[in-house]
């Protein structure tokens, strides 16, 4: 066993500090260390989405970052997506278009999500499917994770992040 | 979202409530297999084979237990021997000498990835780094991967047990030769003007649920054992780990966590008394998970196939004959889903002659596990390629072609009574009327194609309890794991019959100890068979409380009437009684009230489909766009329409990947290359268009509710669907899956290059 | 995987000697999208990380008219598709960098680092060669500057020695009436690794070609440089015929394997169609430079 290092980092809005062996990837470290465990691990290749989480704002596959990595980071999970219990849009959203069967992809999903509506708040279904290409669903075909996006960012754009949680 | 029923006789079925473990799901909250953690958990990896066919010479761990961290290893002498005989499991049969040789190979590998040992350390790390201490002695043998060699005469044997009984009892690698026959088949050629007659592959693919599998093993010192897994199927994963471990099936409990997929491929086990055995070994919890390369490489696929159909008809379009010969790869082990495949080939259609072979043969390859509709899919990708080319030389519209020889109420199926009630025709027509299929398709390289898909659906055993609550709200528990929000159907159902809101009814997932048998989710027989039990349970847990309120007005209980939620008193002007006017008074009046069901499903209704999907094909790259595409299938009846709809889009996509992309890949010494999902071609996002659903409701005369399930057959007509389409932009007609751009291309190039196609579907 | 040491120094000089001290058992790491991978599944083994991004050198992304473009190793493939004057003056290399796995992966991934892992079927190593580009690289011996399309030697294996380091990237300037364009075979529309990539720039004199640069990708054991096609075009039209040999010449060097991802057969006949539409791209491009 390599030795541990300290990790500071900021996890859904919290300080937290962590042990970890440089060789445990960042998604290792949520969920085995922090105990975050909605990012989920689908491939360890970066090539199904499931343990996506925003870094400074951008969203990265966590299996593909050392949590060594993280150092002085700002990191938000799924977990950190709704504020005191209001659901974000794009969870709403999910549920009412029925847009997820198994579930295990919809942490991935809501991350790349948000990670698209951040930057722009008037994607057609063209920005959407290629802002979620990089997250496998197997279950639903995405037609109805698609439509819940599109929706989610019409319910944004009307009511804005803060007022559209608190509805 | 649209609060109105499809039917107006309900008032909760038909509509589309949030699910109840969807706050759970999408704020990360939901606990999977993988997310269970216990005190002194140790982590478990398994060796596996390098090699496709081998015998075991010697294995020498000494330098792995030596690791530091490394608490205990295991190999198949470790495990008990078992019977070496068939049992009926789920869709599948499971012998459980086959599955023990599964999950630790005895003598030899099998196929590459073939599990040979497991080891617990303090941690995943540690784990996998004694995996590659341990030294094994092999020798190698050739391999075996498809199922024409595996039937040539003097092929290299996988089972020395394994013997043709059809052939003078020689060695072979056929498990199994089915048979169906019906008619004249030479006179019904006779009759026929034209014939076509084809040869067609398709090639191992895999269920390809996010959710590798895994497993929590947990054995107490009291001789019992708790397992957490991401499973179909508890009762499943209790009785074959009592199997494979020689324990009684009462010492095992088994905690079903939420599954991230399965599509028939969690309906058996592979780690699961892996983590029994090392956790007996070391004494405390063990967690096992599977990476994606060993999903790939070693749990259940469903079989690679070659199947050669020849058909004939009347020029009027009438099938008159069928002859069909059909090869399913089991895999290492028999059990191929070939004879359900064989039931299904021409299932759709009135074929009065025909005669059906079909066999189960092993190959090096993993040996299969159930794949949505298992058998279906390679099987309607020959036969319905061929009908296209049927119809085409009739002249006839192929969905005409369809409605013209399509089965209904009254026809024979391939083996079994006549149909009931059913709705091929019919999902043939809502195709028809679509307005995808109304659309011209115009431009370059583009084409419009049909097929057809049938499924049986399964019934099988399940058991429900519905629990009425003090404040007059309820729970539904059942044993059927919940892979794709059947909780919701399950608590619509209960509240259907109560009369109240879905909202006010809990569904629950119990285990094993917690819950009557119930048998595997799968064959689309949740929303069925166990919606039945929830239906009957609901409807026990009212007629005990019609008791309780005679008691409290003093009256006989057929003087008490139950509707809308209310009891009414026969006579006299006594107001009426809510469910939760009732529920305080329970414990005066006899105690808590508990509705209790267990069926055995019969009255199954068959599933059929049909789809539509319009391609573009670039000619210099062979690559296929999906333009459009539109599914008709029946449900019987939706009861949450948007999880049918999710079924049937969810169905068309993994056979829209079936047909263009997917597929084993395994290159001359039997080593599966494409171990990751880069490479394993699943659809994206931006591969699919959205998916335009067409919900037929014709009521399964078999379930209260009309159900039929839902579940499997939309993957049935996707990769025919995609062929004809194919046929149709470019004039080459695919023989064999993935119809990828290397195939294509080489198809077109065969047919003469780029030649332009009419964009029409006539 | 097996236990690692991670360091993150913050100028080259300590990253430099870092690597120079771990001789063969240190590798630089940037966005970690291949390395991990490899890692984890120990077709590479290393014991040293030494983490580059936060370098301010590697992260410099600047253009001068005169000079060209300075790309820092480090440097994300997001940050090139969130530049305009990328799109503007680099399309190609533009399109490549935006094409390199998901959002996911290019928020993480360098075109840097896409060159160093030394894979043939990296998507903007073509585009590189095809504008000219050279990669800046210390430590060893002192400085060196190297063409791209010589960078990889073998797959998986550059010419950065032990102790080296890449720094930049450098492309010349764009000539007036020139254009970029880069295009890969995939059999999906995303997440999949090149079957062919093709990057190809071209500088116009009037209708005909001045001069032209074809780099190849997944078609032989390294990318490659399709001197002769690119060649074949300089004072020509780019007419189907011109276009159709330009195709032909590009796939005569090419020296594919069959494997998952597309017969030997297959990769050679995709380079033909890739170089043509490719070229015609690019044209298109510099005809409005």
């Amino acid at each position: 066993m390599s030795k541990k290092t300290l990790v500071e980092a900021t996890v859904n809005g919290e300080t937290v500090e962590f042990l970890c062996e440089p060789r445990q990837s960042l998604l290792e470290s949520l969920r085995d260390i922090l105990e975050l465990t909605g990012a989920k691990e689908g491939c360890l290749t970066g090539d199904c989405g499931a343990c996506s989480v925003m870094i400074d704002g951008r969203v990265v596959c966590s299996c593909l970052m050392f949590g060594v990595e993280a150092q002085g980071t700002n990191i938000t999970t799924v977990e950190g997506l709704a504020t005191t219990g209001t659901l974000h849009s794009l969870q709403r959203k999910f549920l009412e278009h029925a847009s997820l069967q198994c579930g295990i992809c919809t942490p991935g999903f809501l991350m790349a999500a948000k990670g698209l509506l951040d930057r722009n708040p008037e994607p057609n279904e063209a920005d959407v499917r290629y802002a979620l290409a990089g997250n496998l669903c197997r279950c639903t075909g995405y037609d109805k994770i698609v439509k819940a996006v599109l929706d989610a960012a019409a319910d944004l754009r009307t009511h804005g992040e803060g007022k559209a949680a608190a509805r | 979202m649209a609060e109105a029923t499809t039917n107006g006789k309900y008032k909760v079925i038909g509509t589309r409530p949030i699910r109840h473990d969807g706050a759970d799901k999408v704020t990360g909250r939901a606990k999977y297999g993988a997310d269970y953690t216990f005190p002194g958990m140790l982590h478990g990896k398994v060796l596996r084979s390098p090699h496709a066919h081998a015998i075991i010479k010697s294995i020498n761990f000494d330098k792995a237990l030596k690791l530091p961290g490394v608490k205990a290893i295991v190999t198949s002498k470790d495990l008990p021997s078992v019977a070496n005989k068939l049992e009926q499991a789920g869709e599948m049969a499971i012998n459980p000498h086959h599955l023990s040789m599964n999950i630790l190979a005895h003598d030899r590998v099998l196929y590459d990835g073939h599990a040979i040992a497991a080891v617990a350390a303090i941690n995943g790390h540690i784990a996998e780094e004694a995996v590659r201490l341990i030294e094994v002695e092999y020798e190698v043998l050739p391999p075996v991967m498809t199922v024409d060699v595996a039937m040539k005469p003097g092929a290299t044997i996988l089972h020395k047990d394994l013997r043709n009984q059809e052939d003078g009892d020689k060695q072979t690698n056929v498990a199994q030769h089915y048979q169906f026959k019906r008619g004249d088949v030479a006179a019904g050629f006779k009759a026929a003007d034209y014939v076509v007659e084809r040869e067609f592959k398709t090639a191992m693919v895999h269920q390809g649920y996010i959710e590798p599998h895994n497993a929590v093993g947990i054995y107490s010192s009291d001789g019992t054992a708790t397992i957490y897994c991401s499973t179909q199927g508890a009762f499943e994963v209790r009785s074959f780990s009592a199997q494979v471990l020689g324990m009684p099936v009462g010492k095992i409990r088994v905690v079903p966590a939420e599954i991230g997929g399965g599509f028939g491929g969690k309906t058996t086990v592979y780690l699961e008394p892996l983590s029994v055995l090392l956790s007996k070994k070391t004494g405390a919890p063990v967690k096992l998970v599977m990476s994606r390369a060993e999903v790939l490489r070693a749990s259940g696929p469903t079989s690679g196939s070659q199947i050669k159909v020849k058909m004939g008809a009347t020029k009027d379009g009438k099938l008159v004959a069928a002859e069909i010969w059909m090869a399913y790869e089991a895999g290492a082990f028999p059990g191929s889903p070939v004879g359900a495949g064989a039931m299904c080939i021409i299932t759709p259609y009135k074929v009065e002659n025909f005669l059906i072979d079909a066999y189960d043969v092993v190959v090096n390859r993993p040996k299969t596990a159930a794949y949505r509709a298992p058998g279906a899919t390679n099987a309607a990708f020959a036969s319905e390629t061929v009908i296209d080319e049927l119809a085409e030389k009739c002249g006839i519209d192929p969905i005409d072609f369809r409605i013209k020889n399509g089965v209904k109420e009254g026809d024979a199926q391939t083996v079994g009574p006549p149909f009931k009630r059913i709705g091929f025709i019919q999902t043939c027509e809502a195709i028809k009327n679509s307005p995808h299929y109304k659309s011209k398709l115009t431009g370059k390289n583009r084409g419009r194609g049909v097929a057809s898909g049938f499924w049986f659906n399964a019934g099988m055993n399940s058991s429900a309890t519905v629990n009425i609550h003090a404040d007059g709200t309820a729970s539904v528990v059942t044993g059927s794991p919940d892979i794709g929000g059947s909780r919701a159907s399950m608590a619509m159902i209960t509240a259907e019959v109560l009369g109240l809101s879905a909202n006010d009814v809990r569904p629950v997932t119990a285990d094993t100890d917690s819950i009557g048998h119930t048998d595997v989710t799968g064959g689309s027989r949740v929303t069925f068979a166990t919606g039945m039990a929830v239906y009957e349970a609901a409807q026990d847990a009212v007629k005990q409380m019609i008791e309780r309120a005679s008691k409290v007005w003093e009256k006989k209980p057929d003087e008490v009437e139950f509707r809308d939620g209310k009891f009414f008193a026969k006579g006299n002007g006594v107001p009426p009684m809510s469910i939760k006017d009732l529920a305080p008074r329970f414990s005066r009046t006899g105690g808590p009230i508990t509705g209790r069901a267990s069926v055995n499903g019969r009255g199954v209704g068959p599933g059929f489909a049909t789809t539509c999907v319009d391609v573009e094909v670039d000619p210099e790259t062979g690559k296929v766009q999906i333009l459009r595409c539109t599914i008709a299938q029946d449900a019987g009846k939706a009861i949450h329409p948007s999880y049918v709809e999710g079924q049937m889009q969810g169905g068309t996509a993994q056979g829209l990947g079936w047909g263009l992309n997917e597929e084993y890949f395994y290159d001359e010494k039997g080593i599966l290359r494409n171990v990751g999902l880069l490479d394993y071609r699943m659809p994206t996002c931006l591969d699919l268009p959205m998916i335009e659903t067409c919900v037929v409701e014709e009521a399964n005369p078999g379930h209260p509710l009309g159900v039929r399930g839902v579940g499997e057959v939309s993957i049935v007509p996707p990769p025919a669907a995609l062929a004809n389409a194919i046929y149709r932009a470019v004039g080459v007609r695919m023989l064999e899956t993935p119809m990828s751009p290397p195939k294509v291309l080489k198809a077109v190039l065969k047919h003469g290059g780029s030649a332009q196609h009419s964009a029409a579907a006539d | 995987m097996h236990a690692i040491n991670y360091e993150a120094p913050s100028t080259l000089d300590q990253a430099v000697s870092i690597l120079k001290a771990h001789g063969e058992n240190a590798r630089p790491f940037c966005g970690g999208t291949d390395i991990i991978i490899q890692l984890r599944a120990g077709v590479r083994r290393t014991e040293h990380l030494v983490d580059i991004k936060k370098i301010k050198e590697l992260r410099n992304l600047s253009f001068d008219a005169k000079k060209g473009l300075r790309l820092g190793a480090a440097v994300p493939c997001i940050e090139i598709h969130e530049n305009e004057m990328m799109h503007r003056m680099y399309p190609g290399l533009t399109e490549a960098a935006h094409l390199i796995g998901s959002l996911q992966i290019q928020n993480r991934a360098s075109v840097g680092g896409n060159l160093c892992n030394g894979s043939p079927a990296a998507d903007t190593t073509p585009a590189l060669i095809a504008l000219g580009a050279k990669a800046r690289i210390v430590g060893g011996k002192g400085e060196r500057e190297v063409p791209v399309e010589t960078f990889v030697l073998s797959p998986g294996r550059t010419v950065l020695g032990p102790g080296e380091l890449l720094v930049e990237i450098l492309i010349p300037a764009p000539s007036p009436h020139s254009g970029d364009a880069y295009l890969r075979f995939i059999p999906r529309n995303e997440m999949d690794i090149a079957v062919v990539g093709v990057g190809v720039a071209v500088t116009l004199d009037g209708e005909k070609v001045k001069s032209a640069r074809i780099g190849l990708a997944a078609v032989a054991a390294t990318p490659l440089l399709a001197s002769k096609a690119a060649e074949s075009l300089a004072g020509k039209k780019l007419d189907a015929k011109v276009l159709e040999e330009a195709g032909r010449l590009a796939s005569e060097i090419t020296s594919p394997i069959d494997d998952m991802r597309g017969t030997a057969e297959y990769r050679r006949h995709i380079t033909g169609v890739l170089t043509r539409r490719a070229l015609a791209i690019a044209a298109e491009r510099a005809k409005k430079n």
